[in-house]
C-alpha cells in the first residue's frame, strides 16, 4: 500500500507541472489587458507602459512563466492586479468559503443521492424509482443559476426567511457555524447540491441494479443471509465508485460554481474567479486556477488510495 | 474539516427549524447598507479606484480634496466649491502660477493636523517616483488626472503654490480629483500602504471601521468633520459589493439591504410595484457613438452625421429602457450649465434624414454601409446590445446599414486606446461609447484636440478642427468663471451643429432604495453625498 501511494505521489509531479503550464497559458491566451480594468480609460501609454513593466507584462512569456514558477514553488502566487493584494491571502480565503459550501452541498447532495439510488436501484421500475429517477434527471438537467435565483425569489424576496447574499451578517472574516451564519449557507448550498446529488443518483440505481444482478448475491441469498447482511455486501461492493464520484463532485464544488457564487454573493473561488476574469486579473486568475487544479489533483490521489482500501483489487490491477 | 459535521448537521436541523420563524435582523437605528455594482471595495487608501463608482463610496466620503463638488442640489448641475482649500486663484501676470489658500484648523481622522505640507506629500504621492510615499496604485489612478501641474510647493502652512505646464484654467476641475490621505497615519502604520488600506485616515466626513475585502466596508460620521453642515446624521454606511444586477435586487427586496446601484431595467417596474423608490437624475454622462474622421470614413461628410443623429427615434429608446434614459438633444444633458444654444435640433426626423442621405448619394436602395464597434456590457454602457439593435433598425430605415463588431468591454476600451486607425480597430467606422462628462477635460477637449490623436490621448477618431483646437484654448485661457461658461457653451454648439458624435442618450444613474432611506438628494453628478441620509424607524 505504501508503494502504491508512493508511486502515486511520483506520477503526481508531472501532472503539477502539466497544469501550472496550461494554467498560466491559457490565461494569457485570453484576449484583454490585465490592466485595462484597474488604470482609469484615459490613462496615458506612459502610464501603462509603467505599470506594464511594474508587473513585468513587458517580457517574454517564457521568462514570465519562468518567474511566476519560482515564485510558485516558493509558495508566492504573487500579488493581485486589481487589488494590490497577496493572490495567495485571497485563495486561501476563498478557499475556506466554498470549502464550508462545498462540505454542506456535497454532504446534501451525497445523503440525498445515495437514498434516492438505493430505493431506486432496489425496487426498480416502481413508483418509486420513477419518482426517484425523476429527481436526479431534474438535479442534472436544471441550471442551478435559475434554481438559485428561484430560491432567492421564494425564500428571500417573498417570504424573507433567508438572506439571498453574502456569507454572514458581518462577512465571511468572522464565519462560526452559528444560527446567524448558517442562514446564509442554506440556499448556496441546496443550489449546488442538486448536480452532485442527480449524478450520484443515478450511478448509485445503476450499481445497486448491476450488483443485485451478480451471481454472489443469489449465492448469499441461497447461503441464508438475510436481507440486510445483502444489503452490506451491495453497499462495499457501489461505495468504491460511488466515492470515486463524490470525490470528483467534491472537487467541482470546491472549485466554486461561478454562476452560484455570483448569484448568492459567496466569497468563494467561483466569486473570485468571476471578479478575476472580468477584471483580467493575471496573477489572480493564474494562482486561483492553479490551486484548484492542485485541489483536483490531490483529491483525485485520496479517492484512488481510498478506493484501494476499500477494494484491493484495484492495487493489484 | 472546520467543524465536526455531527455537529454540524444538528445546527443544520435547528436552522431549519428556526428558519419558518426568522426575519431579517432587527439593525442599529440610522444603517444605511448599500449594494454596489463593483465585485470589490475599491481602494481605500485615497486614490479610489473603480472609477465613478470608487469615488462616490470611497473617494468623497472618506477624503476631501482641495476643491470638492457641490452635491447639495438635484435641480442644478454640480459645480465646484472650496473644499480643503478655502480660495484659489491664479497669477495675475503669470498665468501658470496657482495659489490655493488652505482652510485652517482641519484635522485628519486620526487627530493630526491637515497643512500644506500634506498637500505637498499627497502630490508626491501620486507624481514623484522616487518619494518614500509613492504609491504605483494611486498613482495610476491620479497621475493621469491632473495632467496640467508641472510643479508644487509650499508657500507656507496654508498656502500651496501650483505651477501648470502652460496656462490652464481648468486646473481647478483636475484638482478636484486629487484625494488628501494622511502622512501621519502612514508614518505611523510603517509607512506601508497595505496598512493604511485597512486603516485609512482622510479628513472626509466618514471615517472607515471595516474592510472585509470583496464583502464590505464599514463607516461612521467623523464628527469632527470641519463643514459641521455635512457632518453624517446616520449611525453607520455599510457597502457590500453585488456585482450581479438580480443578486441585488434580491438583497434589496429581501431587506438586506436599503440601497442598491444600478437596478437591472426589467427590475424596475416589479420594484416601484413593491414599494421601493426609484431615485433617478440627469447627470454628465452620454451614450454616442464616437466618430471616425480618418481618410475615406463616410463620416467626414456633415450630411450624413446629421442624417444617423436625425434618424433615432430616441423617446422609443426610452421606452425600450423602461423610462431610465434621457433623450440627447446634444452632447451635454440638456439644462447642463455648458448646453448653449446650438442651431441643429436633434430630434427624430427620418424624412429630414432621408432627404440628407440623398444628398450624399445613399439611400434605401443604395444603403451607406458601416461598421460599427459595440461591447455586449460594461461600465457606463447601459444595455449596449439591445440599444444598439434599436438603433440599427432606425438607420436601415433611413438607408444606413450597420454591421456590428461585437466586442468583450475591456477590448473596446483597448481599442478605443489605440484609436481608429489601429489594427485592433478592425476599420470600424464608429465605436459606440459612453463617457464620463463631468468637467472640460473629460467633457470635451479628450475627444477632439487635434494633439490628443492616439497614441498621445483618447481623440479616437483622429478629428482635427484648428476652430475648435481655438476654442479649446480660450477654455484653457478664461480664468473668469463667466467668460469659460461661454467659452464652453460655443464649444458645445460646435459639438451639435457639427453633429461630431451620433448623440444618443444620457443615462439616469438609477437607484432604488428602502422608502425608509430619507433625505437623500441624488446630485446631478457621478458623486453623492451622503451626509444628509436617516433612515426611518417604520418602514419595509
Amino acid at each position: 500500500m505504501l508503494l502504491y501511494i508512493l508511486k502515486r505521489l511520483v506520477y503526481v509531479t508531472p501532472v503539477a507541472f502539466g497544469v501550472s503550464v496550461v494554467c498560466f497559458l491559457l490565461v494569457h491566451l485570453a484576449p484583454g489587458d490585465p490592466l485595462s480594468a484597474v488604470l482609469p480609460a484615459d490613462a496615458t501609454q506612459a502610464t501603462i507602459d509603467e505599470m506594464r513593466a511594474a508587473y513585468g507584462f513587458d517580457k517574454p512569456l517564457p521568462v514570465q512563466y519562468a518567474i511566476w514558477l519560482w515564485h510558485v514553488l516558493h509558495g508566492d502566487l504573487g500579488i493581485s492586479i486589481a487589488t494590490g493584494r497577496p493572490v495567495l491571502g485571497e485563495v486561501s480565503r476563498a478557499v475556506v468559503n466554498s470549502l464550508i459550501l462545498a462540505s454542506v452541498a456535497t454532504v446534501i447532495g451525497f445523503t440525498f443521492g445515495t437514498l434516492f439510488g438505493f430505493v431506486a436501484g432496489y425496487h426498480r421500475n416502481s413508483l418509486a424509482d420513477r419518482a426517484a429517477s425523476a429527481l436526479s434527471v431534474f438535479g442534472v438537467s436544471v441550471p442551478h443559476y435559475w434554481l438559485g435565483m428561484v430560491l432567492v425569489i421564494v425564500f428571500s424576496a417573498t417570504l424573507g426567511w433567508l438572506p439571498p447574499t453574502g456569507a454572514g451578517p458581518d462577512g465571511s472574516g468572522n464565519w462560526r457555524p452559528d444560527f446567524d451564519h448558517l442562514r446564509y449557507l442554506i440556499l448556496p448550498a441546496v443550489t449546488m447540491s442538486v448536480i452532485p446529488m442527480g449524478i450520484i443518483a443515478r450511478t448509485v440505481r445503476a450499481l445497486v441494479a448491476d450488483i443485485l444482478s451478480q451471481d454472489f448475491v443469489e449465492a448469499l441469498r441461497a447461503k441464508g443471509l438475510d436481507e440486510r447482511g445483502v444489503f452490506r455486501h451491495v453497499v462495499r461492493n457501489a461505495a468504491p465508485t460511488a466515492l470515486a464520484i463524490m470525490g470528483l463532485q467534491l472537487g467541482y464544488l470546491l472549485g466554486g460554481s461561478i454562476l452560484v457564487e455570483t448569484v448568492f454573493a459567496w466569497p468563494g473561488t467561483g466569486f473570485l474567479l468571476n471578479a478575476a476574469i472580468f477584471q483580467r486579473d493575471l496573477p489572480l486568475l493564474q494562482g486561483s486556477i492553479l490551486v484548484l487544479a492542485m485541489f483536483f489533483v490531490v483529491l483525485n490521489l485520496l479517492v484512488d488510495v481510498m478506493q484501494t482500501a476499500l477494494d484491493p483489487r484495484i492495487e493489484r490491477a | 474539516m472546520l467543524f465536526s459535521l455531527t455537529k454540524f448537521g444538528a445546527r443544520l436541523a435547528l436552522a431549519g427549524a428556526l428558519v419558518v420563524s426568522a426575519s431579517t435582523a432587527a439593525l442599529a437605528q440610522g444603517t444605511l447598507r448599500i449594494g454596489m455594482t463593483a465585485s470589490d471595495i475599491p481602494l481605500t487608501t485615497g486614490q479610489t479606484d473603480n472609477g465613478g463608482e470608487g469615488m462616490r463610496f470611497l473617494g468623497y466620503t472618506v477624503y476631501d480634496g482641495l476643491i470638492n463638488w457641490d452635491l447639495s442640489s438635484a435641480e442644478l448641475a454640480s459645480d465646484l466649491v472650496p473644499g480643503l482649500a478655502t480660495s484659489w486663484g491664479v497669477d495675475a501676470a503669470d498665468k501658470t502660477k496657482w495659489t490655493f489658500k488652505l482652510r485652517p484648523g482641519v484635522k485628519f481622522h486620526d487627530g493630526s493636523d491637515f497643512s500644506a505640507d500634506a498637500v505637498v506629500w499627497n502630490l508626491d504621492k501620486l507624481l514623484k517616483a522616487d518619494a518614500p510615499q509613492y504609491d504605483p496604485r494611486q498613482s495610476a489612478q491620479g497621475k493621469t488626472r491632473i495632467p496640467a501641474v508641472a510643479s508644487y510647493r509650499v508657500v507656507d502652512p496654508l498656502t500651496v503654490e501650483f505651477i501648470t505646464k502652460a496656462p490652464d484654467a481648468t486646473l481647478p476641475y483636475q484638482i478636484a480629483w486629487i484625494m488628501m490621505s494622511s502622512p501621519a497615519q502612514w508614518e505611523k502604520l510603517g509607512k506601508s500602504w497595505d496598512a493604511f488600506a485597512k486603516q485609512p485616515s482622510g479628513t472626509g466626513p466618514w471615517k472607515l471601521t471595516l474592510f472585509a475585502p470583496r464583502e464590505r466596508a464599514e463607516m461612521v460620521p467623523f464628527k469632527e468633520y470641519w463643514d459641521a453642515n455635512r457632518v453624517p446624521k446616520l449611525d453607520k454606511l455599510v457597502l457590500i459589493p453585488l456585482p450581479e444586477a438580480n443578486a441585488r435586487t434580491a438583497a434589496l427586496r429581501s431587506g438586506q439591504v436599503d440601497w442598491i446601484e444600478a437596478p437591472a431595467p426589467d427590475s424596475v417596474a416589479s420594484l416601484k410595484g413593491a414599494g421601493f423608490t426609484i431615485v433617478t437624475n440627469a447627470y454628465p454622462h452620454n451614450w454616442t457613438w464616437h466618430l471616425s474622421r480618418v481618410e475615406g470614413s463616410p463620416w467626414n461628410d456633415v450630411r450624413v452625421r446629421k442624417a444617423a443623429n436625425l434618424a433615432i427615434d430616441r423617446d422609443g429608446l426610452k421606452e425600450l429602457l423602461g423610462g431610465l434614459a434621457i433623450p440627447a438633444k446634444g452632447f451635454m444633458p440638456p439644462g447642463h450649465q455648458w448646453f448653449g444654444h446650438p442651431t441643429f435640433d436633434v430630434k427624430y426626423d427620418p424624412d429630414s434624414a432621408r432627404k440628407l442621405l440623398a444628398e450624399a448619394g445613399y439611400s434605401p436602395a443604395k444603403p451607406l454601409k458601416l461598421k460599427v464597434a459595440i461591447s455586449a456590457s460594461g461600465s457606463g454602457q447601459m444595455q449596449p446590445l439591445p440599444m444598439n439593435e434599436f438603433v440599427q433598425q432606425n438607420l436601415a430605415e433611413v438607408g444606413i446599414q450597420v454591421d456590428y463588431e461585437v466586442v468583450e468591454w475591456n477590448t473596446l476600451i483597448n481599442i478605443w486606446r489605440a484609436g481608429a486607425k489601429a489594427d485592433i480597430s478592425r476599420g470600424v467606422s464608429a465605436i459606440n461609447y459612453s463617457y464620463f462628462i463631468q468637467d472640460p477635460f473629460t467633457g470635451f477637449i479628450r475627444h477632439l484636440q487635434c494633439n490628443f490623436a492616439p497614441p498621445n490621448g483618447t481623440n479616437w477618431g483622429y478629428y482635427c478642427d484648428p476652430a475648435m483646437d481655438k476654442l479649446f484654448d480660450q477654455a484653457r485661457n478664461a480664468f473668469d468663471k463667466a467668460e469659460q461658461t461661454s467659452v464652453l457653451e460655443k464649444i458645445h454648439e460646435k459639438y451639435v451643429d457639427d453633429a461630431l458624435f451620433v448623440m444618443i442618450t444620457h443615462d439616469v444613474n438609477p437607484r432604488a432604495m428602502s422608502p425608509k432611506v430619507k433625505g437623500f438628494v441624488q446630485a446631478q453628478n457621478w458623486f453623492q453625498d451622503f451626509s444628509k441620509i436617516t433612515i426611518a424607524t417604520a418602514g419595509r
